[in-house]
């Protein structure tokens, strides 16, 4: 269903996305896929190398996870502006849920839009991820200038 | 510590062809099973060209390329060093397969904090489309650990 300008109040809540717990397979298939070949995400001997004791996530996983937070509430093609704030290292194990709010309603070159606050934490409630994003809704009416 | 002389820096252009496969193999490492991102078809029927890549999928070009890789040898940040502090996006239209994206980066800033202990680089890139449009605007702060 079409999420539109009038219906969203500062304060909504995005349906929330809780991922499976982070494992290595899942780092593996993301070096793969995002060119971040890294061996500090996925070869133990080399994370042991740099002092960690483990292989840990790659930031722009958990970023690309709090996108699909909000890809799966809009079309991707309403996303203007998304950024993140890598805040905590996210281990194996850890169950990530991506959070988002809206804190504004606003006009952004003539489109009627809302702003995001995100927020991303682990079963613990660690926080990972914190960010923004904008993205464009349709309205009812067209915006008055 | 890392030179300041970087400041202004600018990498090669990194071309990166927007391939089906990867963006269905992306799709599948981020758990992302709407047919958008992997069914053409599907992604025809929603208005986009073909499968439409994640928002954060042209991250990927100067991984790629190795431009990110060639910018931290420069700099002198080891890999184990190196924390990814922020990253944020612009967005002018969404990319699709088919579409050949050129990336490129400057270094804008670098600085320090708690006293010379973390380092700050923060990198700027314009990605085009292959119609010289843009089509997103990237920004990189990176943090080197001392």
């Amino acid at each position: 269903m079409t999420v539109m300008f009038e219906d969203i109040e500062v304060g909504y809540e995005l349906p929330p996305l809780t991922l499976p717990p982070v494992d290595r397979t899942t780092l593996a298939l993301f070096a793969g896929a995002s060119g971040d070949h890294n061996a500090i995400h996925i070869d133990l001997d080399a994370a042991r190398r740099a002092g960690l004791p483990d292989v840990f996530a790659h930031g722009m996983l958990g970023m690309a996870w709090a996108g699909r937070l909000l890809t799966s509430w809009v079309p991707q093609a309403q996303l203007r502006e998304f950024d993140a704030r890598f805040i905590g290292v996210t281990h194996l194990g850890n169950i990530i849920t991506c959070r988002g709010r809206v804190t504004e309603k606003l006009e952004l070159e003539g489109e009627c839009a809302v702003r995001i606050a995100l927020d991303s934490a682990n079963q613990y409630g660690e926080l990972k991820i914190s960010g923004n994003a904008i993205v464009a809704l349709p309205a009812n009416n067209t915006v008055e200038s | 510590m890392i030179d300041r002389k970087w400041i202004g820096r600018t990498t090669k252009p990194s071309v990166l062809p927007i391939e089906r496969r990867r963006v269905q193999f992306f799709a599948k490492a981020i758990g992302e099973s709407a047919a958008i991102y992997l069914d053409p078809e599907a992604a025809r029927a929603a208005g986009y060209s073909d499968v439409v890549a994640p928002p954060t999928f042209i991250f990927a070009a100067e991984m790629d390329s190795g431009e990110t890789e060639a910018l931290l040898n420069e700099l002198g940040i080891p890999l184990s060093r190196l924390l990814h502090g922020e990253q944020a996006f612009r967005y002018h239209r969404p990319v699709c397969a088919g579409d050949v994206i050129t990336v490129q980066s400057t270094v804008d800033d670098i600085y320090e904090k708690k006293g010379g202990a973390l380092e700050f680089v923060v990198n700027t890139s314009r990605a085009n489309d292959q119609n010289g449009e843009l089509v997103a605007e990237l920004r990189s702060v990176l943090v080197c650990r001392h």
